[in-house]
């Protein structure tokens, strides 16, 4: 803890000085989008990033994971580059050719033998998949071709199975795009583009513990949203160093606790935070002006002149500072 | 400030057509403004009643003159009632959550009872009707209707349209109960008074008409559009007394909708936009109101000040930082009161007794009667000057002002400055503070603010002057600091090379304002360290690795390469950027900030006056490379195109090995983007070494002084591959750049590879793909600001209300918590390294 010398006023604006501290570097930052070596994506960093961060976006433009393997094969890159091809999500398309019968209202698939060694997928296992997938329909096997017999009765339908299947995932990890494998300064990790934590969880050779993702929506659908306050934390500092901007951790965990305070991820825009402040004016004052006015007046709203906004326009005193001491006299 | 009133709340409502008639003075009854002896006609749009604008005239309800009344409200009788268009949505949701037989809410007990509950637990929640609409009326059992409001203000109720008095007796019939349940508070807005009856008109004084030139007189929008509201209220009255036929009364009653709707809202969707002659659109009520221009953040958040001046900024090294160079001119422009005391008296009189520079300008009696100081006036003032009173005096030396350069991206770009009256006709500052302005002085216009009352000065002083800012909240360092040649000065005077006989010692500790000479340490000479140390504390201890690290010519690390203070004495070093900024900010941690800035102030003169005294430029020969280099940077560029020809080629025979996760192209291009950045930089070790450690430029570039080792490759060896969004260029033409290409060509001259220096000039070609590069770099920091500008707007707008409450959590202003403990360890992210550099 802090000795008096050292300790942070009362009544300081630290809301405000966290603001301009993120904001100002702003101007300073590139636009550039930081190329990840191998990962065929421009990751981006900067201002777009911070930006991104700070909307709360759903998913992030180009979400990743890294990925450590367990400390037995963490210096084998021949077994993490196995766990890697482990994980890249394969479609069906991709290794086979699928078309449709629409006289015999069936779909033949076309598998190609090259690319399911190359692969070491299982034809039974695509069939079963298939056959999941269009039951109660029928499905013959034989040897690299796959004949589904889907119970339909329109080619539309029939049609729709065949995107079905064409989408049909037969290998890794549902939204894993790539992944390849880097040297870190002592082990190898895995960084893969598009991100599945719970995807991972079971994969074999992994750490589970070390897998990182730069999805802060993620983490709090699977985390919980003290992780996602972490992991919000980390990356607005992770945009701010790799600029060389510094920015007392400090203002940072105030920006994340802000966004996080009433338990799910707020963003800061006018349908965030800064959106439904509890004072009239001031939200009339930010964004959409007549909306504010005409729904205060509908509900017959009170502001009570707690914000700074509310009170600049007033012309009174802001409570902030030393603002904040009143002294009552008699006169 | 002694306050004596607060504004407590504000309740924002409807106003109902009774209140809008007893707040009303005048009943307006003509559509007209002026007569012909251009005097306002009586029930006219600027009846003297409402106010008046012209000077001489009296407010007729009031009987203040123009300019010290704000002017009273008229109204006007609406003929036909006339849907308010930023209140249909609201009155939407009644029509369609109650009957229009029964004028009750559709729903049954049961469900009436769950909304009660949903209202009453979530108070400030919209009350959201989550249930499906019935077909029938529960109370009545009729069949419903639809209703459908076809934006702005047409409603239908099963596809046909409903006339405003329809809607009015509808809403009118809703209990006040049901209205409750609707989200509406049905005490402050009833929904049928939303349905206008009668139109409020606003003072003359918010529409003012300006009197032009030519001596006509041009009304403002918001009375052009209440005349068009007026003559067409008229026409429909004359039509319904009349008799005329519905389908007449009908048009002209839509007529008048049109009319009500765009004076509330002239962007209103699906309306086409009323008019001015000329073609311009009106700027009616929502526009004044909205966006940066309108009345809320142009007139509401940021309000335009007396007591100020703006000119052009000039750097004055030789004034102290917390102090500002104002001109003469300006100082006797500007004014501070002085509050007449018994113990201030003769001071006082002395200003008003003086005719010239400085003198007092106004006294404000204590009956608040202000009397200016003239040659006429000034035995009476002087005679008559009593405690009590307050003498406005010009701008003198050690006033303390506010000075501030925009944008005010944050709070040091305004800090408080004490004046200092100079000759000249700019603001002057001390370079060193320019960093927290972002300011320079190529043109740079900054503003003054002259601080008004006793209790602003001291709030100023204490929080806002300079010294107080030298260490950033950003991040706890220094932002206050020598930059540019302060550094090189710093660092020419702590080598080891520094080595100064008497006189020059004496000058440079006087350049300082140290008037004491320290015993010489280099037999009869001074170290520059020795002079340099007489600005350090005592207590300052520390060691701190210099960025420039030379070698011995024996091979052995460099003494300098180490910074070594020890009891205030430095005993080696060459002072980096980095290290004089750790020193600074030990000097603050250790003795306060009114000892760093002292240190600054010092420390500045003494490194300018160094760095004078011992020269320092640059120039050509410092960018030229002899033969051999020359020559090493020429194979290198043959060694780099033949690579590029050869991954060309295996790229062509497709023997290129295609990089996981990149297609064949990308690989080539990556692999080529490899090897240009390789040969540049290769090229950057060669000027490095051609240069060694005593050329100018590089000295400059390693002490963080100014430029970068780049600069020094670009005009010495090559300025390298230009980049368009991280690519080599490659639009123009159909397959290449310029017309001077192959088509296809993809070697280094026909993408962007600029192999001349600065110094040897640019090939035309060269020159071309060069400003492509430029261009983006350009319309990037176009972009970066206005989008860093919007989010700081938005960063700031989300958290203003956080502050730090007497037990350390931070909360809002609704007082939810934000964090239990500020930081975590309630330290001042200020104060953040004080513990690192005082243990």
């Amino acid at each position: 803890m802090a000795n008096t010398k050292d300790r942070i006023a009362v009544g300081e604006a630290v809301g405000i000085v966290a603001a301009q501290s993120i904001g100002e570097p702003g101007t300073q930052m590139t636009m550039r989008t930081f190329h990840y070596a191998g990962v065929a994506e421009q990751v981006p960093t900067g201002l777009p990033r911070l930006i991104e961060l700070v909307d709360a976006r759903k998913e992030p433009k180009k979400p990743f994971m890294d990925i450590y393997l367990e400390s037995s094969a963490a210096n084998d890159e021949k077994k993490a580059k196995k766990v890697a091809a482990a994980l890249e999500c394969v479609l069906l398309e991709q290794i086979a050719s699928v078309n449709e019968d629409f006289e015999g209202k069936s779909i033949k698939i076309q598998a190609d033998a090259n690319e399911l060694g190359l692969l070491s997928v299982d034809i039974n296992d695509v069939r079963a998949k298939v056959k999941e997938l269009i039951s109660p329909g029928t499905v013959e096997c034989r040897e690299n071709t796959i004949t589904a017999k889907p119970k339909v009765n329109t080619l539309r339908a029939l049609r729709r199975f065949t995107n079905k299947i064409k989408q049909l995932q037969v290998k890794g990890v549902e939204g894993v795009r790539r992944s390849i494998v880097i040297k870190d300064k002592n082990e190898f990790f895995i960084r893969t583009a598009g991100s599945n934590i719970l995807g991972v969880k079971d994969i074999e050779g992994i750490d589970f513990k070390r897998v990182y993702t730069n999805d802060v929506k993620e983490v709090e659908r699977v985390f919980g949203i003290e992780a996602a306050r972490n992991a919000l934390v980390h990356e607005l500092d992770q945009v701010l160093t790799s600029q060389r901007l510094f920015v007392d951790i400090r203002h940072i965990m105030l920006l994340a606790d802000a966004m996080t305070m009433d338990g799910a991820i707020t963003s800061i825009g006018r349908h965030g935070l800064a959106g439904q402040k509890a004072g009239v004016l001031a939200r009339a004052a930010y964004e959409e002006t007549i909306k504010h006015l005409v729904n205060a007046a509908t509900k017959a709203e009170e502001d009570m002149l707690i914000g700074v906004t509310e009170n600049i326009i007033v012309g009174q005193t802001v409570p902030i500072g030393t603002g904040l001491v009143k002294l009552r006299m008699k006169l | 400030m002694i306050v004596t009133k607060m504004i407590d709340k504000i309740k924002f409502s409807l106003f109902s057509p009774e209140m809008v008639r007893k707040m009303s003075v005048v009943k307006i009854t003509v559509p007209d403004t002026y007569n012909d002896d251009s005097y306002p006609i009586d029930g006219g749009l600027v009846d003297p009643r409402m106010g008046v604008i012209d000077p001489g005239l009296k407010d007729k309800t009031s009987g203040g003159k123009a300019g010290t009344s704000p002017g009273h409200f008229g109204h006007i009788e609406l003929v036909r009632p006339v849907i308010h268009p930023e209140f249909s949505k609201m009155m939407l949701h009644v029509l369609q959550n109650t009957s229009p037989f029964s004028k009750q809410l559709l729903w049954n007990e049961e469900q009436v009872e769950k909304i009660r509950k949903d209202a009453l637990e979530n108070p400030d929640m919209e009350v959201k009707i989550k249930l499906k609409r019935p077909t029938h009326c529960p109370h009545t059992g009729e069949k419903l209707p639809e209703i459908k409001l076809l934006k702005p203000t047409t409603f239908y109720k099963n596809k046909e349209i409903m006339l405003p008095t329809e809607i009015r007796e509808w809403l009118a019939g809703v209990s006040d109960e049901d209205i409750k349940l609707l989200g509406i508070d049905p005490e402050y807005s009833r929904p049928e008074w939303a349905v206008l009856t009668c139109l409020l008109v606003p003072p003359v004084s918010v529409r003012p008409s300006i009197t032009l030139e030519t001596g006509d007189r041009s009304e403002d929008d918001l009375t052009h559009k209440l005349v068009d509201i007026m003559r067409i209220n008229q026409r429909l009255e004359a039509n319904i007394n009349a008799g005329a036929p519905q389908l007449i009364i009908e048009d002209l009653w839509e007529l008048l909708q049109y009319h009500i709707t765009t004076y509330f809202n002239n962007e209103t969707a699906n309306i086409p936009p009323a008019r001015h002659r000329s073609g311009r659109p009106l700027k009616t009520l929502a526009a004044r109101l909205k966006g940066k221009e309108g009345r809320f953040r142009y007139n509401l958040s940021g309000k335009r000040v007396n007591f100020s001046a703006r000119t052009v900024v000039s750097p004055d090294p030789l004034i102290s930082i917390d102090e500002v160079g104002v001109p003469l001119e300006i100082a006797e422009e500007m004014t501070v009161p002085m509050y007449v005391s018994s113990w201030n008296m003769d001071y006082c009189k002395k200003f008003i007794s003086s005719d010239v520079y400085p003198r007092a300008e106004y006294v404000i009696r204590p009956d608040s009667r202000r009397v200016r100081v003239s040659e006429l006036t000034r035995q009476e003032v002087l005679d008559t000057l009593a405690v009590g009173s307050i003498v406005e005096r010009q701008l003198i030396d050690g006033d303390t002002v506010l000075f501030n350069r925009q944008p005010s991206l944050h709070r040091i770009s305004i800090m408080c400055h004490s004046v200092k009256v100079l000759p000249g006709k700019t603001l002057r500052l001390n370079p060193i503070v320019c960093a927290p302005y972002n300011a320079d002085f190529d043109g740079d216009e900054m503003n003054l603010h002259v601080i008004q009352s006793e209790e602003a000065k001291v709030e100023a002083e204490m929080l806002m002057k300079v010294h107080g800012q030298i260490i950033s909240p950003r991040h706890g360092h220094a932002i206050i600091k020598p930059q540019e040649d302060y550094v090189t000065g710093g660092f020419f005077i702590t080598r080891s090379e520094a080595i100064f006989g008497k006189d020059e010692a004496c000058q440079i500790l006087a350049s300082a304002g140290i008037t004491r000479l320290p015993a010489p340490d280099k037999k009869d000479n001074w170290s520059g360290r020795i002079l340099f140390s007489m600005l350090l504390p005592k207590e300052l201890n520390c060691t701190i690795k210099s960025k420039f690290r030379r070698k011995m010519p024996d091979g052995s690390e460099h003494p300098d390469n180490e910074i070594i203070i020890k009891n205030g004495i430095m005993l080696s070093g060459g002072l980096d950027d980095k290290a004089a900024d750790e020193v600074l900010e030990r000097i603050i941690h250790l003795k306060g900030t009114e000892a760093g800035r002292e240190f600054l102030d010092r420390a500045g003169k003494m490194e300018l006056h160094a760095i004078t005294m011992i020269g320092f430029s640059v120039s050509l020969a410092n960018y030229s490379l002899d033969a051999t280099n020359s020559k090493h940077i020429d194979k290198l560029q043959d060694t780099m195109r033949r690579e590029i020809e050869s991954v060309i080629t295996q790229y062509k025979n497709k023997t290129l090995e295609r990089l996981p996760g990149r297609t064949l192209k990308e690989t080539l291009e990556d692999k080529i983007m490899d090897i240009t950045s390789k040969t540049r930089n290769a090229g950057g070790n060669v000027v490095e070494k051609a240069m060694g450690t005593d050329n100018t430029s590089i000295i400059m570039a390693r002490i963080g002084a100014r430029g970068s080792i780049l600069n020094a490759i670009q005009m010495a060896a090559m300025v390298g591959q230009q980049a368009i969004r991280n690519k080599r260029p490659n639009r123009g033409y159909s397959g290449r750049v310029l017309p001077h290409y192959k088509r296809g060509d993809k070697g280094a001259d026909a993408k962007g590879f600029v192999f001349n220096s600065f110094r040897k000039g640019l090939s035309a070609t060269e020159f071309f793909q060069h400003s492509m590069g430029g261009r983006e770099s350009l319309v990037n920091t176009a972009i970066r600001t206005a989008r860093s500008g919007y989010m700081q707007r938005r960063l700031i707008n989300a958290l203003q209300d956080m502050i730090v409450m007497p037990d350390y959590s931070v909360r809002d202003s609704s007082l939810s918590f934000v964090q239990f403990v500020y930081g975590g360890d309630k330290v001042d992210p200020m104060m953040a390294n004080s513990k690192k550099h005082t243990s």
